[in-house]
């Protein structure tokens, strides 16, 4: 009889908590999160991951090196980026070596960026400029290899790819610090 | 009026009147002016507008003698037309609210014309479960809303040129713009996701024909960061990300990717285009910071300035906007003396953490030539700097994160100009 009589008081008790629990969490992000996510088979992930990392993850297979890729940036890219990526009407690509710690740094492929890798990415995702998404992965990588040549990085054979680009190493590359995290 | 005058209250030198000084004043200043329009029938006057019904309910623009407020020196790169910035007309502004059609613009390959049924936001990289979410499924989710700026990190940086460009205030400080920013925290969809323990930072891309993308790091998307969907109310404007757009309280524009569409959860950041090549801080030793994203302290005054000009000595009011990437405006403070005294300004009712704060104040102009400036400070106590020392430690020709006091010069016409002291 007391037994019964307390485990009556202890499941009154616990029915309070849980109730009281499940009303607690139901004006919290967690407990209402509708779940709506449709999860995505890997082969629909690869085609809307254009990421490229500077390790070189994200690369895919192809290859190319200056001399073809000479002869695309003349269909291309020289309009908008000029004769051997100098003196176009949107930057140069090519050029200012050096400058970076002079009086007036001049900001290119060759003189400023840090990694080799990120040509691939952009031009990958953004040229050219009027018709994005029209390059094949070895006209990618052999356009550039054709701005890393232009630059004095790679020579006028030497094939860019997967396994090459990410070891390339750009003049400029240990002229960067990360401010985030902040230091305190 | 006369009376008041008589008895100001000057808190700084050259003219700064008490912050109050307005507010007193309002109690004293009310009655009409008498209009000189024709007179109607019955000793009682009528302008035109009130002699007839007005015209119909539904879609309606600004005033049309307010049409030359909008988005201001419209600039792409040479062969485009959707590769550049339009600005916030920030001198024709008040109150801290952008109007949505007037929120400056950055792209980089255009505005997409979004089918919002079509897209999908994907989450992928380092999760346990990669997902995708349609616009649909994303309004059941628990949103919010918070009153936000949002700068370009190039803002103003046409400061840095060696004589003081003649431009109004637009022109130079016109890429930042507030809005009531509605969205879900992506935190939320993350943890549906989730993280392994080795994601650290984001990639978010856009589907412009740029696929803009920028990396975040993780703790800031976990603290703050939200998918917006809505912007002042209403959906965001193409120009603004249609239909989703990441958004970073504080942190400088162009990581808040716009027409976002992936989220890849990685170990370190991309290094992309744009956060390499692009808003990197040059050093005047040669080395560049990476990563720089909150945005600096900051004050600009709108009016007076260039093209809104004194007509004859009196009293004035001074305003303009305030911000920091790091919370709360605390003070803003105002000098008419280059800087040897200084008076608070009137701050309104919204003094939100990384918003604009409108300040205000009452300056009594003698007439003669004069400097007005503004300096804000942010409850963390960050100060807004001078010019000079902004420069200190930075290359030449570097420009993001221009964030130095700005000066309006009034010469003894009235006309204003942007000077250096």
């Amino acid at each position: 009889m007391f037994i019964s009589k307390l485990m009556k008081v202890i499941y009154t008790c616990a029915l309070i908590i849980i109730t009281q629990g499940i009303a607690a969490a139901d004006v919290s992000f967690g407990a209402t999160n509708p779940n709506l996510g449709e999860i995505l088979p890997a082969e629909y992930v690869d085609q809307v991951d254009f990421v490229v990392m500077p390790n070189g993850d994200g690369l895919p297979h192809g290859s190319g090196n200056a001399v073809s890729g000479k002869k695309i940036f003349n269909v291309q890219c020289v309009a908008c980026h000029g004769n051997e990526a100098k003196g176009g009407i949107n930057g140069d690509l090519a050029g200012g070596h050096g400058t970076i710690n002079g009086p007036l740094p001049k900001k290119t492929v060759g003189s400023y960026w840090p990694y080799a890798t990120i040509l691939f990415d952009y031009i990958r995702r953004a040229m050219p400029y009027q018709t994005p998404g029209t390059l094949t992965n070895d006209e990618i990588y052999a356009l550039t290899a054709y701005i890393l040549y232009l630059n004095n990085i790679v020579t006028e054979k030497e094939i860019m790819s997967s396994e090459t680009l990410p070891k390339t190493k750009m003049p400029n590359s240990e002229g960067f610090v990360w401010a985030y995290p902040a230091s305190e | 009026m006369k009376k008041l005058t008589e008895n100001m209250n000057f808190s700084a030198k050259n003219g700064l009147l008490d912050r109050r000084f307005f507010l007193k004043a309002g109690l004293a200043t009310s009655g009409g002016l008498l209009s000189a329009s024709t007179l109607a029938s019955e000793g009682k006057d009528r302008f035109p507008w009130m002699k007839q019904p007005g015209s119909g309910m539904g879609e309606s623009g600004p005033s049309k003698y307010e049409s030359h407020i909008k988005r201001d020196s419209v600039g792409s790169q040479p062969g485009t037309t959707g590769s550049g910035a339009s600005r916030t007309p920030i001198e024709h502004l008040d109150g801290i609210i952008t109007p949505s059609r007037l929120h400056f613009e950055r792209h980089h390959s255009g505005i997409p014309e979004i089918d919002p049924g079509q897209h999908r936001l994907i989450i992928h990289g380092l999760v346990e479960r990669p997902l995708s979410f349609s616009l649909e499924s994303l309004a059941r989710y628990q949103q919010t809303s918070n009153i936000q700026f949002l700068e370009c990190s190039g803002n103003s940086g046409a400061m840095i040129s060696p004589k003081p460009l003649q431009r109004k205030a637009s022109d130079l400080h016109g890429l930042v713009s507030c809005s009531e920013w509605g969205g879900i925290p992506l935190k939320v969809l993350l943890d549906e996701a989730g993280v392994k323990p080795e994601g650290k930072w984001i990639v978010a891309s856009g589907s412009d024909a740029a696929m803009m993308s920028r990396s975040v790091p993780i703790e800031k998307i976990l603290d703050d960061a939200i998918i917006a969907t809505h912007q002042n109310g209403e959906p965001l404007r193409p120009s603004n990300g249609y239909p989703m757009r990441l958004f970073l309280p504080g942190w400088e524009g162009n990581a808040c990717v716009k027409w976002l569409r992936t989220i890849k959860v990685t170990s370190g950041p991309s290094m992309t285009k744009d956060e390499t090549s692009k808003y990197s801080d040059l050093r005047d030793d040669g080395i560049a910071e990476l990563f720089t994203f909150p945005m600096g302290v900051k004050s600009v005054i709108t009016s007076p300035s260039l093209g809104l000009d004194f007509a004859g000595a009196g009293i004035y009011q001074v305003k303009g906007i305030a911000w920091s990437g790091s919370g709360r405006i605390k003070t803003v403070e105002l000098s008419a003396d280059g800087g040897n005294t200084w008076a608070e300004a009137l701050l309104d009712q919204h003094v939100l953490p990384k918003s604009l704060t409108r300040f205000r104040s009452a300056w009594k102009w003698d007439g003669g030539p004069a400097t007005i400036m503004s300096r804000a400070i942010d409850e963390k106590g960050n100060v807004q700097p001078s010019r000079e020392s902004w420069f200190v430690g930075r290359a030449k020709n570097t420009f993001y994160h221009f964030n130095a006091i700005q000066t309006w010069g009034i010469n003894a016409a009235g006309e204003v100009s942007n000077v250096y002291l």
